[in-house]
Parts: structure tokens; C-alpha cells; sequence
């Protein structure tokens, strides 16, 4: 790098801090302990937030005190103390490694294992961003890229400096502040995440956020994310990374809404690797995550692809609300639990517009101790005439101390609907097995092949690079489960 | 090259094999016939490494090691193929991409470079010659939604494509029609060679129309009972197994 580009890199790095509004002298600071209106108010004024924003949150706040926790997911975990954490904490780079020589080995030995490029490894393991200046600008590139065909991309803080009238405008549109507790809390805490706005009749040229992992690296466990796809324009959205990131908050609460505006199509592609605890079950993130998208005009698609092979706990419905006649829902997903995982995720579709359609694949694997639940609901309503479901869920089992469990709901009130569910729960054969081993391969890339077959129909939904990353992490995530 | 000493094998409380000794030399070619439930398929799994079997006592030698002691996967790469009596399906997986990966592994194994998709293909395309297999196959999902003689078939190609020193066959035959019985039996014939041997596992002799063996070996109730060149397999065809039953075992 040359002398000009290295200044010219420094200086959107200094940019990039200003713009979070992480200063120096506040690098250290915490909010302390607990929630209360006045910690909603701190971090609003952290923030730098305006008036109405402040309002929400504090809206949302005093509708999450009034709320219960939920408990009808098939998820055990002991009880999580609200007050005994830090709702606002600036990033803490002084605690982090300065080089991926303090790095834990085994993390990467993993990094190595799912072919993780070595600018981003650096940055995934916690390493002080000043050691990555090239990820960093490369990721402006593309940036100026975007805005060239007029696509907002950036974070949520910058867009409610810089584009507040769409987001106050979406904000909370389809994920209503009370929706349900954990969507609450994010609406009254959000940390930050990421917006994306296309304009009418703009097909997104690239993937987005495949550069822009670093991005998301540091925007912590309540991460907000508002993706606005208006008329006609199309955009895949990439969220997540399948290296494991060192993090060390438990609690994760994100939310993410997606609106679709006629003949939009926006394909939300997830792949979700947080720390799962140890083999014993010690540990691991808890991630409650509200997910839904709403087709809100004609023929618009909504997309969900998730492959979820991290977290203790998983409890996630990525949905969609089909209101415009002749709107698409779609979910794909894998789900793998190993060692003391649980899982309890699914989707909804709510068919609403005429001729409304959705397809749910749903691959569920249970190994070890893992319990994997598919929970889904169909809702056809009076008005969705000639609305089509179509619902798929496979359990597949390796060994007899992991569990699969299906529950799904379907609430037809129009007649002139067709709604299909079907259902499969299979063990890993001892045949399959020994007929792969007979052939060379060892047990554990059998049982990687395997699953991965098992698997094809939602990672053929995946845009090809993730797709390959994704293969590697099952094979990754089943690791000690044979043999 | 394998050298079976008093082998006694059994599954739960089951003695199955009880004292099978058995020399295959380099370029033979064995038929191991015997009635239902003399222990023919046991031989076999047990060769390959099938878990659920315990050997209780004797011993198995490739090419000087202990076979036994190898997992699967370390056999097969050491040269052993089992052809298998009921081809197992993989759903998703497509049947070249199996057979790319399988080859690699034994290639790996064997000190050779991997074949990438362009080389594996040429090679494939060849082999495919041999069984009477359309490309199209290959496409597939490994054995999911063959018919019987297409998965025996699919055995034959990854036999000639994983080129093994000693290849298994467990009754290949079943299940064959006389068309898929001769391209079984030419696809063999073909791959005889004075380095690979065969231990051609089956209840007829009508498979061995295709392949003539070196020896014929009659395994009853666990136990090699009768030894002779190919002759013997039309012995049996014409007298069937009762006489076994009135024979005294050796």
C-alpha cells in the first residue's frame, strides 16, 4: 500500500469510528447493569438519537415490562436475569488479541478447516481492527459501488442520521414494537445493524454483505436490521458468517424486517455459527430472533434461506406476510443441533392478497444430545382465495440420545385453498454408513456426505459461495459425532 | 495375498463361521457357494469390516497385515472391494460425485494425485463402456431410484473405477435377469488380471457361466466342506445342497 492510500485508508477508518459515534474518551465506558428508562434514554443520547426514536424505544420499553417471558418453545435454559447485564457497552478493542499469534488455536485450526480467507480471520477472532486496512477499503469500494445505481447500504445509526424519514417511516412496520418479549427488548435497546434500501427497479448488482462482514462484526447482541425492497427492485442479502466469532454476550435478541413493495424480490440468506457451548453443554449464545418480511405489493417474493448450525439455544421463525395478490413466501432451512444444542424454529405464512403461494423445506439434524424442533404455522385468511402451501419438514437422527420434533399448525379459513404438509423423520443408517466406508471415505466425511445429501434441496437455495462455506460447516458441526 | 486361518466369527450368540480357512492367491478367481445361512455373506462382511460381528478366534491376512484390525475405510484403501448383495441408497448425493470422492480417497491412499472433475469424467466415461451404464446415471443420486440390475451394475463401475486388489462379490447375482447377469459376468471377466484376485460369493452357478472360477468352495454350516475347480459348481447344480446334509463336515 502506498503512502496516499494508507492516509486515505486512516482517514475513513477515523470516519468509519466517528460515524458509530465511538470517540476515545469513551472507549472504556459501560452503561451499568440492568433496564430501566433511564438506561433506554442513555443509549438513545449515546446515540445521538432523535426525539421520536427515543419515543419508540421508550414505547417499546414500557410495553416489554408489561410482557412474560415466553415459554411454549421446547427450549430449556434457566432463568435469565434482565438486570444482571449491560445493555450499552462501547467496544472494548483493548481486550481484544493485537495478532492472530494470541489467537486460540483450535478457533484456527476451524477458520483453516472452513477455507475462512486470512484478512477475515483476523477480524472474526477479535483482533483490534488497525491490523486490517484492507478488508476495511475494500469494503468502501463497494460501497461507492452501490450508490453509483442509488442503493442505500450502511448502518442502522448512519441511516437514522442520514435517511431518518425512511427509517421512521419503516421502522417497526412489521415488527411492531410489542410483538412479542425479545422483539420488544431489541426495539427498546437496539445496539445497532444494518439498513438497505433499494430504489424502484434496481436489481442489486452483487451480494450483499459478502464484503461486509466486518461490518457486522462489532454490532453486538441486540442488532437491528430494516432491508426496503421498492417496486421491482431485487437484492439477495447475506447475514452472518460461518466462522465461529469470539463474542461474549450470552443474550442475543435480534430483529430484522423486510417490506417488499410489488414485483420486489429480496432473498435473505442466513448462515448462523454463534459458540454452541461446550461438549458438555456449558455455555453458548442464546439467540431469540425475530425474523419477518411482508410482501406488501403485487407479486412481490420474500425469500428466507437459513442454515443454523451454532447457538445453546435457537428460537427463530423467520416469516412472512403475504398481503399483495399474487405474493411469494418462501423458507428454506437447515438446522443442526449437536452435543447440548436446541433448537426450536420454523416459519409462518400468513396468506392474506389472493392466489397468495408458500413453500417451507425444513432439515432438521439431530446428533449428540441435540433437540431440534420445527415449528410452523400456515394461516390462510378469509380473503386469500385460491392461496397454495406447501410444507416439507425431515428430522434426520444420528444415534439414539438427540431428538426431533414437529409441530406444525395450519389455520385454513378459506376453502378455495390448497395447503400440503409432509413430514419425515429417518435415522442415519448403519448400511448407509458402512457402504461409504467400504468405499474409502472415513466415517466422518460418510456422515458429512450424508447429511449434506440430506441437506441439498436448502443449500441449493444458498447463493454459490456461501453454499460451499455452508457444506464445509456441517461436516465442521458434526465433528465427535460418530465413531 | 489373503490368507484366511480358522476363522470363527459370530453375531450375538450366534457361532456363524466355525473355522474357515481360505488361501487366495494373486490372479485367482474363488466361488464360495453353499446353501442359505451356511455363513456366506458373514464371510464377506466380515472381510470388509462390517460392524455387529465377533471373531472369536483365527485370523486374516492381506498381503502380510492383519486385516482385522483395519477399520473399513483403511481396507478399502489397502485394496479390498466389497461388491454389495444390497446396494445402499443416498439420497441428494449425486452417483459421480461419490464416485469422484471414493476414488480420491483409495488414489490419496495409494500415493497417487487426485483426479479432478474433467479427469474423473474421462475415466468414468470409459468404465461406463464396460457395465453398459448410460452417463445419465451418474447424475443420480447414488442408487436412488435404480432397478436391481442398474444398482449391481453401479457395483461393477465403482469396482473397475476403485481398482482393487481383491474384489468381494456377494451375490451379485441375485436379482439379475439374464441380460444384467452377462454384463455382470463380461464386466468381471474384464477386470481379471494376474494382480487382482475375486471371491465371487453366490447360491447359483449361472453367474459363474460369465466367470469361470479357478476354484469352487462349497461353505456349509459355517465351514469349508468341499474344494474342487469349476467342475464342482455343476456338481452342485445338478445335486443341489441336500447331499450336504448327509455329509460328513471335514
Amino acid at each position: 500500500m502506498d503512502a496516499r492510500n494508507e492516509k486515505r485508508t486512516l482517514e475513513q477508518l477515523v470516519e468509519r469510528e466517528y460515524a458509530h459515534g465511538f470517540v476515545s474518551d469513551v472507549d472504556a465506558e459501560l452503561a451499568p447493569k440492568g433496564l430501566s428508562e433511564d438506561i433506554v434514554r442513555f443509549i438513545s443520547a449515546k446515540k445521538g438519537e432523535p426525539e421520536w426514536l427515543l419515543d419508540w424505544r421508550l414505547k417499546a420499553f414500557r410495553r416489554w415490562q408489561q410482557m412474560p417471558e415466553p415459554k411454549w418453545a421446547l427450549v430449556k435454559y434457566p432463568p435469565i436475569d434482565y438486570q444482571d447485564i449491560h445493555y450499552y457497552a462501547a467496544p472494548k478493542k483493548k481486550d481484544g488479541p493485537k495478532s492472530l499469534d494470541e489467537v486460540d488455536p483450535e478457533l484456527l485450526k476451524t477458520y483453516d478447516k472452513l477455507g475462512v480467507p486470512l484478512h477475515e480471520r483476523a477480524i472474526l477472532a477479535g483482533v483490534a481492527v488497525d491490523a486490517v486496512f484492507d478488508s476495511v477499503s475494500v469494503a468502501t469500494t463497494y460501497k461507492a459501488k452501490l450508490a453509483e445505481v442509488g442503493i442505500l447500504f450502511c448502518s442502522f445509526s448512519e441511516a437514522v442520521k442520514e435517511h431518518p424519514e425512511l427509517v421512521r417511516k419503516y421502522l417497526g412496520s412489521v415488527v411492531p414494537v410489542g410483538d412479542n418479549y425479545f422483539a420488544a427488548l431489541n426495539s427498546a435497546v437496539f445496539s445497532d445493524g444494518s439498513f438497505v434500501f433499494i430504489p424502484k427497479g434496481v436489481r442489486c448488482p452483487m451480494e450483499l454483505s459478502t464484503y461486509f462482514r466486518i461490518n457486522a462484526a462489532n454490532t453486538g447482541q441486540f442488532e437491528r436490521t430494516l432491508i426496503i425492497a421498492d417496486e421491482g427492485a431485487h437484492v439477495s442479502y447475506l447475514e452472518g458468517c460461518t466462522a465461529p466469532k469470539r463474542d461474549e454476550n450470552q443474550l442475543h435478541a435480534a430483529v430484522v424486517e423486510l417490506v417488499a413493495h410489488d414485483d420486489a424480490v429480496i432473498k435473505y440468506s442466513t448462515v448462523q455459527n454463534w459458540y454452541p457451548g461446550d461438549k458438555e453443554g456449558r455455555g453458548g449464545i442464546y439467540n431469540f430472533v425475530t425474523k419477518r418480511g411482508k410482501c406488501a405489493g403485487r407479486r412481490a417474493k420474500i425469500s428466507w434461506t437459513q442454515v443454523e448450525t451454532g447457538s445453546a439455544i435457537t428460537w427463530k421463525y423467520p416469516s412472512c406476510i403475504l398481503l399483495g395478490d399474487d405474493s411469494v413466501g418462501e423458507f428454506y432451512s437447515v438446522a443442526l443441533t449437536n452435543n447440548f444444542q436446541q433448537a426450536d424454529t420454523g416459519t409462518k405464512m400468513i396468506h392474506i392478497g389472493k392466489r397468495t403461494r408458500s413453500t417451507i423445506v425444513s432439515k432438521g439434524i439431530s446428533a449428540g444430545h441435540g433437540q431440534n424442533t420445527y415449528r410452523g404455522l400456515v394461516r390462510i385468511s378469509e380473503g386469500a382465495e385460491g392461496a397454495r402451501s406447501y410444507a416439507q419438514c425431515d428430522s434426520l437422527l444420528l444415534g439414539d440420545q438427540c431428538g426431533a420434533h414437529t409441530f406444525p399448525y395450519l389455520q385454513v379459513k378459506n376453502d378455495t385453498a390448497t395447503v400440503e404438509h409432509e413430514a419425515t423423520t429417518s435415522k442415519i443408517g448403519e448400511d448407509q454408513l458402512f457402504y461409504c466406508q467400504q468405499r474409502g471415505l472415513t466415517a466422518e466425511d460418510a456422515v458429512s456426505m450424508i447429511v449434506t445429501g440430506f441437506c441439498k434441496e436448502v443449500l441449493r437455495e444458498l447463493p454459490m459461495e456461501f453454499a460451499v462455506e455452508a457444506h464445509k460447516l456441517l461436516g465442521v458441526s458434526l465433528e465427535g459425532s460418530v465413531g | 495375498m489373503l490368507e484366511i486361518r480358522n476363522l470363527h466369527a459370530r453375531v450375538g450368540d450366534h457361532d456363524i463361521l466355525k473355522g474357515l480357512s481360505l488361501t487366495v492367491n494373486p490372479g485367482e478367481v474363488h466361488a464360495i457357494m453353499g446353501p442359505n445361512g451356511s455363513g456366506k455373506s458373514t464371510l464377506a462382511h466380515v472381510l470388509a469390516g462390517r460392524e455387529g460381528y465377533e471373531i472369536t478366534e483365527g485370523e486374516v491376512v492381506f498381503e502380510g497385515r492383519n486385516l482385522l484390525e483395519l477399520a473399513p475405510e483403511l481396507r478399502a484403501r489397502a485394496g479390498v472391494f466389497l461388491a454389495f448383495q444390497y446396494p445402499v441408497e443416498i439420497p441428494g448425493i449425486g452417483n459421480a460425485y461419490f464416485l469422484r470422492t471414493a476414488a480420491n480417497a483409495i488414489r490419496q491412499a495409494r500415493g497417487l494425485e487426485e483426479l479432478d472433475a474433467a479427469d474423473f469424467l474421462r475415466v468414468m466415461r470409459e468404465k461406463l463402456k464396460l457395465v453398459k451404464l448410460d452417463e445419465k446415471m451418474m447424475q443420480r443420486s447414488v442408487n436412488d431410484g435404480f432397478s436391481g440390475g442398474e444398482k449391481k451394475r453401479n457395483e461393477i463401475l465403482q469396482m473397475a473405477l476403485l481398482e482393487p486388489k481383491l474384489a468381494i462379490l456377494d451375490e451379485t447375482d441375485s436379482g439379475l435377469d439374464i441380460d444384467a447377469l452377462k454384463i455382470v459376468g463380461d464386466g468381471v471377466t474384464a477386470l481379471r488380471s494376474p494382480a487382482r484376485s475375486f471371491i465371487v460369493i453366490t447360491h447359483y452357478q449361472r453367474l459363474l457361466d460369465h466367470i469361470t472360477p479357478d476354484f469352487v468352495h462349497v461353505l456349509y454350516q459355517g465351514r469349508i466342506v468341499e474344494s474342487g475347480d469349476a467342475s464342482l459348481a455343476l456338481e452342485l447344480e445338478k445335486h443341489g445342497y441336500g447331499w450336504l446334509e448327509k455329509a460328513p463336515a471335514r
